[in-house]
């Protein structure tokens, strides 16, 4: 309880800041997966021939719940490393919060619910768009908001945690190019994972995104099991907590010098 | 007499560099306490592991009663912490600043405003109070930063190199506002390489070298015990032989561009330099100060 409450205040920081400079940020967070939405969806989908491979719904439809969870991820990779590593190294504001009675561990779950509660917002941003533009097959991508949320803390925890670990931001880049980029294209948002080598896919299997795209359509489209259900949640749920035990070991080693 | 912080025999390690070799301190209430030292004394080393946020390697360590590896949280809601470099949340306002902070303490919305307030008045930057921090003068973030860390009212203000960086007007507004908050009872410890700040500020101060301490006491009984009254400075040019003055007064150190003269006579030791026919560049007599008191202690100058 005290945890949570210490937690709560570290997490109106972040509210605080984002309240004042939500603008600057809003162009990556809201208006990017939009337009993906537009050009991928609408334009580029529009020659899209439906196929029983994608359920024969159109592709707009198709697309629109996994790019829930691709916005989510990249929006958790976006808010896991630099502004994890400024308040570390040059804002300094997780060095002031544990001159406080909030511990190391407390600021990280404050990060984590700040994270969770901006993909949230996005997530539910993105929705609101894709369902004006008629690319939401029905409710059921309601539920594509907290799912997506899910498979960004999922890859957030674990990167959260690595951040900690840095002193100088070199690594993010290789990050984006070399982690965030093909997990964004080749996880089954764009097309089905069946159409690639077979070789490849215990790759795909270990990302988060595949998961939570799994999750997301098929939560859409009503097509989901419940026994693999559980299973992509369980292990998104698995990478969450492993992400926070990392985090909480390397918080208190960076923070408590 | 109740202490705040009582130390024993407390060390603290990085690896296998020992940044604190055993020292014994303790900290008095409504006392202003200094560690006087130069750069890698490890006077933050000990700050850090009072104010609890750094473990300790060695040895025991009570603050406000309490052991910090138990009760870091605990003790850290009655202490305020002034780190040495500045780590205000430069994209939010003054105000915000002061209100986020008093809330990380737990307090609630109402108090935090109306402490912030105060605070504001305290610091002087009322009229600043809605503009962002990052424009400030050093001054300025200086001043608000030992206002935040006043917004629980600690009663141990923990204060690392407090004006390091600050021009001499900044600095003396600054320590006005440490010596109201020394005659509202709030117990000091302050960390500097300042001697005129230490002599200024600290009833009681231990000068610390190399992870240990070198003596304690105050200012007056430093500067009584380890040096004279006065001392004599006698600049010569560079690169020139230095006169043996030896027989003039009780020490005399060498330094590259001066010697000192230590004596209780600084005029007469100055007269009879003269008299014997040595022509310094430059001469000065002046009163003893923890300088000297360093230097004797350890060879060196504080500020190198």
């Amino acid at each position: 309880m005290e945890t949570l409450r210490a937690s709560w205040f570290g997490f109106e920081r972040s509210w605080a800041w984002y309240r004042r400079n939500w603008r600057a940020t809003a162009v990556s967070s809201f208006l990017t997966p939009v337009l993906f939405l537009l050009a991928l969806g609408v334009g580029f989908g529009s020659q899209v021939r439906s196929t029983e491979l994608i359920g024969g719904v159109p592709y707009l439809q198709y697309l629109a719940p996994a790019l829930v969870v691709v916005t989510a991820v990249q929006g958790a990779t976006f808010e896991s490393t630099y502004p994890i590593m400024a308040q570390f190294m040059w804002q300094k504001s997780f060095i002031a919060m544990v001159s406080t009675p909030i511990t190391p561990a407390q600021v990280l779950y404050s990060q984590v619910m700040w994270v969770g509660t901006q993909l949230t917002l996005r997530a539910v941003v993105f929705v609101g768009v894709a369902a004006l533009l008629g690319a939401a097959a029905g409710p059921g991508i309601l539920l594509a908001i907290p799912l997506a949320a899910l498979a960004g803390l999922a890859f957030s925890a674990p990167l959260m945690a690595y951040s900690a670990t840095l002193e100088k931001p070199d690594a993010f880049t290789n990050i984006f190019r070399f982690v965030l980029m093909p997990m964004t294209l080749f996880t089954g948002a764009f097309f089905p994972v069946s159409q690639l080598p077979d070789w490849l896919l215990p790759l795909v299997w270990l990302t988060p995104a595949w998961h939570g795209i799994e999750l997301a359509r098929g939560a859409t489209f009503g097509t989901l099991d419940l026994l693999p259900a559980l299973g992509h949640i369980a292990y998104l749920g698995v990478l969450v907590v492993v992400g926070v035990v990392l985090g909480v070991k390397f918080f208190h080693r960076r923070l408590a010098v | 007499m109740e202490n705040l912080v009582e130390a024993k025999a407390l060390t603290k390690h990085f690896g296998t560099f020992e940044a604190v070799r055993g020292i014994d301190v303790e900290v008095r209430r409504g006392e202003a306490f200094g560690f006087l030292g130069p750069n890698g004394a490890g006077k933050s080393s000990t700050m850090r592991m009072i104010s609890c946020v750094s473990g300790r390697t060695g040895g025991e360590l009570r603050v406000l009663g309490m052991d910090p590896e138990v009760d870091g949280p605990r003790i850290r809601a009655r202490l305020g912490v002034v780190p040495q470099l500045d780590n205000l949340d430069t994209e939010l306002t003054v105000r915000q600043n002061l209100q986020i902070y008093g809330r990380y303490f737990g307090m609630s919305r109402a108090r935090c405003r109306e402490k912030a307030e105060e605070l504001l008045e305290f610091a002087q930057l009322a009229d600043r109070a809605e503009h962002e921090v990052e424009p400030l003068s050093g001054g300025m973030k200086r001043r608000l930063t030992i206002a935040r860390s006043l917004v629980n009212e600690p009663e141990l203000l923990l204060l690392d190199e407090p004006t390091t960086g600050l021009d001499p007007q900044a600095r003396h507004l600054l320590w006005d506002r440490l010596f109201r908050l020394k005659q509202d009872g709030v117990t000091l410890i302050i960390t500097t390489h300042y001697m005129d700040e230490a002599e200024q500020l600290c009833d009681r101060l231990v000068v610390m070298d190399g992870g240990r301490i070198a003596a304690e006491g105050s200012p007056g009984e430093l500067i009584g015990r380890y040096s004279t009254r006065e001392v004599l400075e006698l600049r010569f040019p560079p690169g020139a032989e230095k006169p043996d003055l030896g027989r003039f007064a009780e020490r005399v150190e060498v330094l590259p561009d001066r010697l000192l003269l230590y004596t209780g006579d600084g005029e007469q030791a100055l007269a009879k330099v003269h008299e014997h026919g040595v022509q310094p560049v430059q001469s000065l007599v002046r009163r003893s100060s923890l300088e000297d008191v360093f230097l004797r202690l350890t060879g060196r100058t504080l500020v190198d």
